[in-house]
This record gives C-alpha cells, sequence and structure tokens, in this order.
C-alpha cells in the first residue's frame, strides 16, 4: 500500500511557471489579433443571435400568440428557458463563492471564467420573464416605484420575489466580478503599449496601486462578498423554485423543489462551464493553468450533484404514492408514460444514468468522455425544467381542460438566440479581459508565499 | 538633486520572504508613512507591517441591516399603510411572505455599500493622478515584483538614508519617485470646465432620452397598450355603419337587463286606480324607502317632504307633499309619479327600483302623518 502525505498541499497550477509567464500566457489573447477560428466562432454565435433578434421582432410586433403556449399551457420554452438559464449562472457562483469559502486552492483557475459565465447566463435568463409579460416595454410595471396611480407591486407574489432575487443576483455578481478583475485590470494597464489601451485599463482599474494597505481591505471585501453570494445563489434558485411551488399544480407542489432545483442548477452549470474550459484551455495554452485536475474536480462535483437530481426524482415518485393524492400520483404516472415521456426518458438518461460513467478515474480524466457527458447533461437539465413545467400544466386536475403544447418556431429562435447571445457574450469576453484571474493565480503557485519559518 | 518634489523612495525586491523581512525592519526602524506593494496579496503581511484588522465588515453590518429594516419598513407601508390589499384572506403584515424580499434588499445593500465603501470612500478611488502611477516601479509590482516604498511626508524621512536603508535590507533596486505637475494640482477637478459640460452633456442626454422614451417611444408602433384592441370603442366614429356611429340603437321592444317595463305610461288614472302598494310597513322596507327618499326624493322636496328644496333655484320648486292633494291620493299615483315622471320630474324608473319605489311610497305616507297627525295616530 501507498502512503500519501495529506498535509502537503499538490499544486494547483502544473509547471511551476513564473509570475511573468503567467501574465505572459493569460493576457495573450488581450493583446494578438483575434484568430480566424475566433471569428469563424464569432460568426455563428452572430448569426444564432440574429435568429433570436428576428423572433424577437416577431413575438413584438404580434404579441405572444407567435409561441406555442396557449391555455392551458401559458408557460411554455419562455420559462424553461428561464430556469434553464438562472441553473447555468449557478455554477459559478459556488466556483467563486463557495469553493472560496472552503479554502479550495483549486478554484483560482477557473473561477474568473466561471463567474462570467454566470452573468451572461443570468442575462439570457432575465430576458425570458421581460418578454414572457406579453408588453416588454412596460416591464417598469415589475419594480415598485412610486406612481400615480398609488399601486404597488405584490410583495407576497413568488414571482415578484423572483424579480428581487433575480436582479440582486446580477447585480452582486457583477460587483464581484469587477471588484475581482480590478487589480488584473492595474496590471494590464500597466502592460500596455498602446495609449488607448492604457486609458481604458486606468479607467477600470480606478488607480490601483497593489498596495497592501489595500489588499488587506480589499481581502476582507472578497470574503464579505464570498459570504453573501453562498446564501443568494441558494436563494435565487430557491426563489425560482417558489415559482412553481407555491402555486397549488400538481407536481409543483412539494417542498422537495428548493433542494432540488439548487443541486439540478449546479449540475447544469458545472457542465457549461466544463464545457467551455475544455474549449478555453486548449484553444488559449492554458493547460497548465487549468489542469486535467480541475477538470475531474468538477466532474466529480457533476457526479454527485447528479445523484442528488436522481434522488429528487426517485423522491417525488415515492412522495406521490406515499401521500395516497390521486392527482399527483396520475402526474408523475402521465410523466413517465404520458405524451410527454419521451421528454421524461430523455432526462432520466441523460442526468442519471450517464453521469455515472464519472465513477470510473479513466472516465473522468479523458477529455472527449467528459465533454460529451457534459453536453449531454446540459440537454438532461432542459428537459427536466420542460417536463416539470409543460407536463403538470397540459394535464391537471380538470380533464376537460387537458391540452398538448407544441412550441412554434419562434419560441425555438428565441431559445437559439439566448445561446447566441450568450456565446457571443463570452467570446467578446475572451478577447477584452484575462480569463484567468491574474492575482489569484500569482497567489497560489509555488513559492508565491512567504514560507513562515523562524519569527512566526 | 532637482527642483521637482520627492514623494518617496522605495525599493524593489525578488522574493516574498525578503519582502516580509523588509517590512518588518522598516516598521522597527520607526518608520510610518511606507507601504507595500506586491502582485498579489501576501500572507503574514498585515502583521508584518504591524496593520490593524480591517474595519470593512462594520459598514457591511451597518447597511446590511439598515437594507433589511428598509425592505420591511416599506413592504409594510406599502401593504398596511399606503394601500391596505387582503391577499389571500391573509394578514396585512405577511412577515414569512416579506422574507425573501428583505434578504435579497439585504443582501443587495450590503453587497453594494461594502464594496463602495471600500473602494471610493476608504481608498478613494478613482485616483489615476497617483505619483506610483507610470513609474518603473509600478509596472514591477504589477508582475512580479516586491516593493517597499517611504514616503517623503514620514518625519524620519532623509533621502539618502532611506536609499541605503532601503539597500541594506536586500532590495535590488531603488527609486527615488517625483510628483509630475498634474499630480500636484490642488484645486478641486470637479469645477473643471470640461467635466462640467461633460455633467451637462450627459444630463442632457439623459434626460432627452428617458422623455424621448417614457413620452414618445412607448406610443409608437409596435409597442402597444392594452386599451387599443381591434374593437369598436363607445363614442367612437364607425365607417361600417352607414351613419358612421360606432355605437347602436337598441332594437325596437328591447328591454334592458334587470328592467321591468311600466304599463301605464302615461296613463295617471289606471296607474292609481288599479296599482296596490303590497309591501308592508315594515321598520325595514321603512329604512329603506328613507334611504332612497333621501338620496333621490330630498334634493328638491326637502328632507321631510316639505318642498324645500336645496338647490336653491337651480332647478324650480315642486310644492308640499302634504298638501290635501297628495294625502288623499292613492298610493298608486304616488308610485305612478316616482316611475313615470311629472311635469318637470322626470323618471325615476331608472334609479330606484320597484320593490324601493314601494318603500318610498310608504316613507312619504309615514312623513305626511307626522306632519298632520291625526287624533287616532296616537294610540
Amino acid at each position: 500500500m501507498r502512503s500519501i502525505d495529506y498535509s502537503i498541499e499538490p499544486s494547483v497550477v502544473e509547471g511551476k511557471p513564473t509570475l511573468a509567464a503567467i501574465d505572459d500566457v493569460v493576457t495573450r489573447p488581450l493583446d494578438t489579433k483575434p484568430t480566424t477560428s475566433w471569428y469563424v466562432a464569432i460568426s455563428i454565435s452572430g448569426t444564432m443571435l440574429l435568429v433570436g433578434i428576428i423572433s424577437l421582432a416577431v413575438t413584438f410586433i404580434f404579441g405572444v400568440g407567435a409561441w406555442g403556449v396557449n391555455q392551458p399551457v401559458g408557460w411554455g420554452f419562455d420559462i424553461v428557458n428561464f430556469v434553464f438559464w438562472v441553473g447555468i449562472g449557478h455554477a459559478g457562483t459556488l466556483i467563486s463563492a463557495i469553493l472560496f469559502l472552503l479554502r479550495q486552492r483549486w478554484r483560482t483557475g477557473i473561477a474568473r471564467f466561471a463567474e462570467a459565465m454566470t452573468i451572461f447566463a443570468v442575462m439570457c435568463a432575465g430576458l425570458f420573464p421581460l418578454i414572457h409579460t406579453g408588453r416588454p416595454w412596460l416591464d417598469g410595471y415589475l419594480m415598485p416605484y412610486p406612481n400615480q396611480h398609488s399601486l404597488w407591486v405584490n410583495f407576497t407574489s413568488p414571482l415578484l420575489w423572483d424579480v428581487f432575487a433575480v436582479s440582486t443576483y446580477f447585480t452582486v455578481s457583477l460587483i464581484f466580478w469587477y471588484v475581482g478583475l480590478i487589480p488584473d485590470f492595474a496590471t494590464l494597464r500597466d502592460r500596455a503599449t498602446s495609449k488607448i489601451k492604457k486609458i481604458i485599463y486606468s479607467i477600470f482599474s480606478l488607480g490601483w496601486r497593489h498596495s497592501n494597505r489595500h489588499w488587506q481591505h480589499y481581502e476582507m471585501a472578497y470574503l464579505i462578498l464570498a459570504g453573501f453570494a453562498t446564501p443568494l445563489v441558494l436563494s435565487v434558485h430557491t426563489i425560482v423554485s417558489f415559482d412553481f411551488a407555491v402555486s397549488v399544480i400538481p407536481g409543483w407542489h412539494t417542498t422537495i423543489f428548493p433542494p432540488y432545483f439548487v443541486a439540478g442548477a449546479v449540475f447544469s452549470g458545472f457542465a457549461m462551464v466544463q464545457n467551455m474550459l475544455i474549449l478555453i484551455r486548449k484553444i488559449f495554452n492554458l493547460k497548465h493553468i487549468i489542469t486535467l485536475d480541475h477538470l475531474e474536480k468538477m466532474n466529480k462535483v457533476m457526479l454527485t450533484t447528479g445523484l442528488m437530481v436522481g434522488y429528487a426524482y426517485a423522491m417525488e415518485f415515492f412522495i406521490a404514492w406515499y401521500s395516497g393524492n390521486a392527482t399527483e400520483q396520475f402526474v408523475f404516472l402521465n410523466r413517465a408514460l404520458g405524451p410527454y415521456a419521451w421528454a421524461y426518458w430523455i432526462m432520466v438518461s441523460c442526468n442519471v444514468l450517464i453521469p455515472q460513467f464519472f465513477w470510473f478515474k479513466k472516465l473522468r480524466r479523458s477529455i472527449v468522455v467528459m465533454f460529451i457527458i457534459g453536453v449531454l447533461v446540459n440537454v438532461g437539465m432542459w428537459f427536466e425544467r420542460f417536463v416539470i413545467v409543460v407536463t403538470s400544466l397540459s394535464r391537471d386536475y380538470l380533464p376537460s381542460s387537458w391540452g398538448h403544447y407544441i412550441p412554434s418556431i419562434f419560441d425555438i429562435g428565441i431559445f437559439i438566440g439566448s445561446f447566441g447571445l450568450f456565446f457571443t457574450l463570452l467570446l467578446l469576453f475572451i478577447k477584452t479581459v484575462p480569463v484567468v484571474s491574474l492575482s489569484e493565480v500569482k497567489a497560489v503557485i509555488d513559492g508565491a508565499q512567504p514560507t513562515h519559518g523562524g519569527r512566526h | 538633486m532637482n527642483n521637482k518634489t520627492l514623494y518617496s523612495v522605495s525599493g524593489l525586491f525578488n522574493t516574498p520572504n525578503e519582502i516580509i523581512h523588509a517590512s518588518e525592519e522598516t516598521v522597527n526602524a520607526g518608520y510610518k508613512k511606507f507601504d507595500v506593494h506586491s502582485p498579489y496579496p501576501l500572507h503574514g503581511m498585515n502583521q508584518a507591517m504591524n496593520l490593524k484588522p480591517s474595519k470593512l465588515g462594520f459598514i457591511t453590518l451597518i447597511f446590511g441591516l439598515s437594507g433589511a429594516a428598509f425592505a420591511l419598513a416599506f413592504m409594510w407601508w406599502v401593504n398596511v399603510i399606503e394601500y391596505p390589499l387582503v391577499i389571500g384572506g391573509k394578514p396585512l403584515f405577511q412577515l414569512p411572505a416579506f422574507i425573501p424580499v428583505t434578504f435579497e434588499v439585504t443582501v443587495l445593500s450590503a453587497a453594494i455599500f461594502t464594496v463602495v465603501g471600500m473602494l471610493f470612500v476608504m481608498f478613494k478611488f478613482p485616483n489615476n493622478s497617483h505619483p506610483l502611477h507610470d513609474t518603473d516601479y509600478m509596472k514591477k509590482v504589477s508582475a512580479d515584483k516586491y516593493g517597499l516604498t517611504i514616503q517623503s511626508i514620514d518625519l524620519q524621512f532623509d533621502e539618502n538614508k532611506v536609499t541605503s536603508f532601503l539597500k541594506s535590507l536586500g532590495a535590488s533596486e531603488v527609486f527615488s519617485i517625483h510628483y509630475d505637475g498634474e499630480e500636484l494640482r490642488t484645486d478641486n477637478k470637479i469645477f473643471n470646465p470640461k467635466f462640467i459640460l461633460f455633467l451637462i452633456v450627459t444630463a442632457a442626454v439623459v434626460s432627452g432620452a428617458t422623455y424621448f422614451t417614457l413620452n414618445k417611444l412607448l406610443f409608437m408602433s409596435p409597442f402597444n397598450w392594452m386599451v387599443e384592441q381591434d374593437r369598436v370603442n363607445p363614442q367612437s366614429k364607425n365607417e361600417f355603419f352607414a351613419d358612421g356611429f360606432g355605437m347602436r340603437e337598441p332594437v325596437e321592444g328591447a328591454i334592458s337587463r334587470g328592467f321591468t317595463p311600466y304599463k301605464f305610461k302615461g296613463q295617471p288614472e289606471n296607474a292609481a286606480r288599479y296599482l296596490i302598494n303590497s309591501l308592508p310597513m315594515t321598520e325595514i322596507n321603512l329604512k329603506i324607502g328613507k334611504e332612497k327618499f333621501e338620496i333621490f326624493c330630498s334634493p328638491c322636496h326637502g328632507n321631510f317632504g316639505k318642498g324645500d328644496s336645496r338647490l336653491k333655484g337651480q332647478f324650480p320648486n315642486p310644492p308640499t307633499l302634504h298638501s290635501e292633494k297628495v294625502r288623499t291620493w292613492s298610493d298608486g299615483a304616488i308610485f305612478h309619479v316616482i316611475t313615470d315622471g311629472q311635469n318637470v320630474m322626470p323618471s325615476h324608473a331608472q334609479q330606484i327600483s320597484i320593490e324601493e319605489r314601494w318603500a318610498v311610497v310608504n316613507y312619504i305616507r309615514v312623513l305626511q302623518s307626522a306632519v298632520n297627525a291625526k287624533e287616532s295616530d296616537l294610540k
């Protein structure tokens, strides 16, 4: 038996790069002209975005009648996509905040990118409830503001909680991200060779001087923000699940929803971050900073949260049977055997069965396998939201008011457009901002911290 | 050395251990106005520089609690004071339902004010005209070196002494850093004409865009409002009908919902003869009669039916209801006048239902016997 000394922390960065070498490799995409593959990628994502814009324009002109929603399924693709995108965002906060509080040093290499994904995913998510209102130009009424009608929002409605939760989540994520970026902008400012770049980076760095009198407060601020972001991220998906759980629709009215939604969100978010990082580390030669160990750890998180989600699926069936409530029992049988059974079984196989391959170390460390599993997990998680939203609404208490939901081409167009928006923003991000946090990665490479001998 | 003002003397060190040692020695030598610059936060530097623990947490605490208190108080004010609205039969102040919003506002307020307080109040950022900016020293500590700066305002400062002190600690390079002209300006940059012009332009653009969006853009196509529907609105023109009116006359013989046609229209004698008051003189009926009388009859006839109009000549005064003539009328005759009108009095059939009309008749009878009481009424 080989004994392992757990008191020595393994290095989270491979190959002992110097501090200057990290600056060079991370800032290279910012200082060089985009490659052909970048142009190809942005033209594809731009086209997807354009498809979305056209579909949105059609929706604006004809109203939500252009979509597949109708009685009884009034929540279709719009709400499915909203929950899907909010979930994608959660991995970023988990990596940047929760893993920070847990002192997981390996997070430094991937935190910046994951946070950026959070922000872009929440932007995509926010789009859907706004257009779901039907007249998006009147969305100002969602906020409680003093008006001459003396009209206020309903503070007891989960939909209003959602407005607060998602907007707070976006704002705090953006602040968290920006605070992390300030020292990097200062480094970029001091490296900049062109005058325009220097002015832009000076503005964004706010005049950061790397002073240790500042670092002291900065680290405290980072800790506080991480401390707040952690309950915040849990609250956001909890409140999203309240949109369903507080209603009385069979299959929605369950107390398991908040933890089940949060686990699902982390699951799908990690899959998306893992997919994107595989591409980024390959394209920008960051394999020594975003290492295979990082990806393996993310796969372990996916395996864990996948099991939680699988447990929730099983528990929903158990509670339906155990409650003795005929409507509840029907809803779950209908999910597995009814007209949307195909969606249900896609969900189960992608979310519960396929991640089980991650039990094998060889598969967990194989780039090709983990990429495919990551994509399938996101497919599965999208269908999970589809199953929850559509099956419950299409067949509720009254058989006379049952219906069948089929999305229209514009629903699909807007969905494609949201991916276009997400990828376009990501592609712009990787060309303008360092995808890896310079100051954080420098702090965790070997020899970066003083050895506390003698006087300490 | 030259005519420029000295800001500091700064030395560069190559390893984290050296800089920790250097800052400890600087503290021991009694320097107060010094700072350490490093590309990332160093463990143990706070102790080495003898810094007090950060008090940033207090800002977070104060603004977090204020956010929570504000959110709760605001929701209480909205739901209990400003617009009390019972939702789902629950109390007006529903603490459990207010918790999510309170939590979100707490986090938002704490996060924003922590960062704003740190960057803009504690660090006095944005500050891009600090003497350390654009120096070789800053470029190196920004990348991979560790720097120690002793400022010229320190009481023990002496340029040559500090330079040799830093060299003795093992500094690889020592710089003297001077202010440049821009950094020494003390006038308030807020009053810079360019900045004021920028503010004016921003204000004009923002207010103009807001005005245009809220008052013009929102009323253009494809933006529409709920009142704009594919239908004919009342009182509007419509070319579909030959006469151009959007509204139609009722079909001949149509009866409004809940309205019973009156068969003695224009026949007071028949009404007086054939209509029979079947409503008993109960207290409830009289109450209804009194209420309706005071709403519909009293403005002209007076509160007691004496013909003392409150309209002060805007409408001709009716005669008293206590006259011999009215007292000897049958109930049906009074009912007919209320239903069909008489002289300048219009019909009140639309306002007062049939039952209520009989109640009014009963009430008039009570008024009449109160004013002209007979011996028999006393019994």
